[in-house]
């Protein structure tokens, strides 16, 4: 497979992990072929860290720091192998650099990705250390050990530090080595699965951490962004600067140009302070044309997806058993039913913003951003330079959850830089304007059916889901072709390719072109399983009640292990066998079938995670009271287990799970908004209204103990909440409800049918 | 120009009498500890003490503070008994909430050291945590104050 990920496009392209895995992996040894002869001043056995005389370790981390404290877990990692003293390891966030390959943090899959490489990369630091140690302790190798930072030979030891500033450190790996060297076995493991303070805490709580927000200059210029009426297509007209030129500070108004396409219209004003920027673009009077978009509603949203849905001609086949038509045909019984999620926003707490400026022949970006490599091809297409002109800094995210995968907000920037000369420029979005461009989780809609046939057995299943695709819009280059030769965005049908054996198997994703051409779609937390898995896990407990079946039991014999759903190494052994236990785990643990009182109800939601590819084992139970007088819908406790292999890091594990259970419960039940005139009508906290800390139920969390490869933990959560609840409901009072987010007055409405 | 006490020392800023004091304290004094969140004090990130009250500063005009006292996060020390209950708990996800709900939490403290839960949750309703590391920050609330988790 050829592939590069630095230059955009690329060829023979399958969107897997493993794809992503084996390019990062030879990256990272193609610079670990070379090791010096001689003793240096610090030892680097791959690009992915060095040791210096002194015996600090530096860890180079390429992911993003944004709350999941992925430095300090990956630092673990390396230490581990490495058999390092703790206390000598150090960890940097990297600057943008193609040798670093793709520069990603999202999907979850930081850890599970970074765990092979990493690991690898440290265990042929060690062997390295190892023979040199041994060559200065004049003992054969055989006679070597590493532990905490030193090489030993019964009484005699020599420091890592002293190795590199005495030894010869000659050893060199092949591609083919590093790959194959044996990593610890998790019996061998010292840190990993330890309980470790993060390292990112302690500036987090005194205000010395450097968000992106928090970047300067000397000299630098203020900006604010007057957006257009529409995402794509608005077009300038005229500017009229009476009212800015009365604000004290304001500079002048600039309407960018951008080859890129990724800020169309937008027009940047520049003042000496944030205050004169923000309030000189309120002052401001900019008149645009637009298209059409600026009349979408979410209601034309969620009916040209109903309309895509239905049309057996649109989207690609992701899952396409034989047989699935003629299962229906011959069905005992049928049913059918159609789920929907509204749109939803990322609203994470820092604004978007961006110092962009010109300095030594070089463009440099400071930034939070999530997705460098997504960006850099975007800067230089909308600047005008070759890529490795640009350079990314690095600088923590107030929030990600995927707003800053999509850099947009970087280009334009840069280009306000630019239009000024290349003078230092920081631009800053309003919360009203980083929610009015923000990259919106799209609103869906979908239909499941599925065919039974004798004695209630499953025979037959489809699933149809039709979104606002982000790949499609930021990154087509992901996207594989489905059975029927048609593209489609993986991370939108994700989790409708499920682990149940359900006969023959139909998943159709479609894309919502009008949803494309109103907004830039975002990848939103947990991304298309946030909404694939509310209709996959209500349309369960539907299809169970339909059976005539307990909704744990229905899922468990579907959940057999047979066929495809059997798991391969290394990241699902075990496969829906893995399921199926967090399921029973979760049941014994929730009380699943003990008597509750009067609307109160239990429901269960399961889920593998992002991907088949890299399953994260998940169930929820949702504990809800109805008010049955109101539709008012209270969750008193949110029950979760989880295996996801190897827990690297514990404490900060079971911090994301909190935290995407909260999520799932604030999308279930606090946020959404709506398309209005192009434009989502929620852009503040005053009508915006994610879950506050009265609101946070009883949560009980546990992970399964395992071995298996580590796999990813910031989404998986998410995905179970909405489903779990909706499911309560329904034991509850009877009430069954099919709209994300649930309102009290859906509640009541279908308490009534 | 207004002139305030920020930490303790003497500040004079320039800019319109109405800018918010937020500003002031980012961009003019260089304090960044406290940050920008919604602009329309509806999330908490830039609470401040004013006088030892703990106030939006995004919504406070500059000239208001005049001759007041101005404590940030900055001049919390770092050894605050919250601050190392947040990291005892590990509360923090992104952190850029933190400023803020630590402000706020300290100003619940000084009127009411032994809060109730039902305390914690009004107290801390306006401060948003957007990681929803909630669980974790009542938790270290609680430490702070020695009562019961």
């Amino acid at each position: 497979m050829s592939v590069s990920f630095d230059n955009g496009p690329v060829a023979d392209f399958t969107p897997s992990r493993r794809g992503f895995l084996i390019t990062v992996t030879a990256a990272g040894a193609m610079f670990s072929a070379t090791v010096p002869a001689q003793a240096a001043d610090s030892f680097a056995p791959t690009i992915w860290f060095d040791i210096d005389r002194a015996g600090t370790i530096t860890i180079h981390i390429i992911r993003a720091e944004m709350g999941q404290h992925v430095g300090t877990a990956i630092a673990r990692i390396v230490a581990d192998e490495l058999e390092a003293d703790w206390s000598k390891v150090k960890f940097d966030h990297v600057d943008s650099d193609p040798k670093w390959g793709l520069m990603a943090t999202g999907g979850s899959w930081s850890i599970w990705q970074s765990y092979p490489l990493y690991s690898q990369a440290a265990a042929a630091g060690r062997i390295a250390l190892i023979e040199a140690g041994a060559r200065l302790l004049g003992v054969p190798v055989a006679a070597c050990s590493a532990r905490n930072s030193a090489v030993v030979a019964g009484k005699a030891s020599v420091s890592y530090g002293d190795i590199i500033a005495r030894g010869d450190l000659s050893r060199r790996f092949t591609e083919a080595e590093l790959a194959k060297l044996p990593i610890k076995t998790p019996a061998q493991r010292k840190l990993i699965g330890k309980p470790a303070p993060a390292r990112d805490i302690p500036d987090k709580t005194n205000g010395k951490g450097v968000y992106g927000l928090d970047a300067k200059v000397p000299g630098m210029v203020y900006a604010r962004p007057k957006l257009p009426p529409t995402r794509y297509g608005s077009r300038v007209v005229s500017i009229d600067e009476s009212g800015a030129k009365a604000v004290p500070g304001y500079i002048r108004a600039i309407a960018l140009e951008d080859p890129s396409g990724t800020v169309p219209g937008w027009v940047m004003v520049y003042a000496d302070s944030f205050v004169a920027a923000d309030r000189a673009t309120e002052a401001l009077k900019v008149v645009w044309t637009s298209p059409d978009a600026i009349k979408v509603s979410e209601a034309d949203l969620q009916a040209r997806a109903r309309m895509l849905v239905a049309d057996k001609t649109k989207g690609g086949l992701v899952v396409e058993d034989p047989g699935v038509d003629a299962a229906f045909k011959v069905a005992t019984a049928t049913l059918e039913q159609t789920y929907t999620t509204a749109t939803a926003l990322h609203f994470q707490l820092e604004p978007v913003n961006a110092l962009a400026f010109e300095k030594d022949g070089k463009f440099e970006v400071h930034t939070g951003n999530q997705w460098q490599s997504l960006v850099l091809p975007w800067l230089a297409q909308a600047l005008g330079r070759k890529e490795d002109t640009i350079v990314l800094r690095t600088y923590l995210l107030g929030g990600g959850f995927g707003r800053r995968l999509n850099g947009d907000y970087a280009v334009g920037a840069a280009l306000a830089s630019k239009a000024i000369g290349g003078k230092p420029v920081k631009m800053v979005m309003t919360r009203a304007d980083d929610s009015r461009f923000d990259s919106p989780r799209s609103a869906s809609v979908q239909t499941v059916k599925m065919a039974f046939g004798e004695a209630g057995r499953v025979t037959a299943m489809e699933h149809v889901a039709c979104a606002g695709w982000p790949t499609e819009a930021m990154a087509p280059f992901f996207m594989p072709k489905g059975a029927n030769g048609v593209a489609y965005d993986p991370f939108a049908i994700s989790g409708a390719n499920h682990w149940y054996n359900v006969g023959a198997h139909r998943v159709r994703a479609v894309g919502n072109d009008l949803a494309n051409q109103t907004f830039r779609p975002g990848w939103l937390r947990s991304v298309g399983p946030g909404w694939t898995n509310w209709a996959l896990e209500s349309f369960m407990d539907e299809a169970a009640a339909k059976a005539g079946v307990d909704p744990l039991t229905f899922r468990l014999k579907l959940l057999d292990a047979g066929g495809k759903n059997a798991g391969s190494a290394p990241n699902a052994v075990g496969g829906a066998k893995r399921q199926a236990a967090v399921l029973n785990r979760l049941a014994a643990k929730a009380g699943w079938g003990k008597p509750l009182p009067k609307n109160t109800g239990l429901g269960l939601a399961t889920s593998f995670g992002q991907e088949r590819d890299m399953p994260t084992w998940t169930a929820c139970a949702a504990r809800v009271n109805v008010n049955p007088a109101t539709g008012a819908v209270k969750v008193e406790k949110l029950t979760l287990v989880a295996d996801a292999g190897t827990i690297v890091s514990p404490d900060g594990a079971l911090a994301q799970m909190e935290g995407a259970a909260l999520w799932g419960l604030s999308l279930a039940l606090f946020e959404g908004t709506a398309f209005e005139n192009g434009q989502v009508k929620d852009t503040n906290l005053d009508s915006y209204m994610p879950l506050r800390m009265g609101d946070v139920p009883d949560l009980d969390i546990e992970f399964i103990a395992s071995g298996e490869a580590p796999v990813g933990l910031g989404e998986p959560a998410t995905t179970v909440v909405g489903p779990a609840i909706g499911n309560a409901i329904f034991r509850a009072v009877g009430a069954r409800v099919r709209d994300l987010p649930i309102r009290a007055e859906a509640v009541k409405a279908a308490m009534k049918t | 120009m207004t002139t305030f006490r920020l930490n303790g020392r003497n500040v004079t800023v320039g800019g319109p009498d109405d800018a918010p004091l937020l500003w002031a304290i980012r961009d003019d004094a260089g304090l960044t500890g406290t940050k920008f969140g919604c602009g329309i004090g509806q999330c908490g990130a830039c609470t401040v003490h004013v006088n030892g009250e703990a106030v939006r500063s995004c919504l406070t005009p500059v000239s208001s503070v005049a001759g007041k006292a101005v404590t940030t996060i900055e001049g919390l020390g770092g050894e605050h008994v919250l601050q190392k209950a947040w990291i005892e708990t590990q509360a923090p996800q992104c952190g850029y909430c933190q400023s803020g709900q630590i402000m706020q939490a300290a100003a619940l403290l000084k009127t009411k050291p032994k809060p109730t839960d039902a305390d914690i949750d009004a107290a801390m309703a306006g401060n948003l945590c957007r990681c929803m590391a909630y669980v974790r920050i009542k938790k270290a609330i609680k430490l702070a104050a020695g009562v019961k988790a």
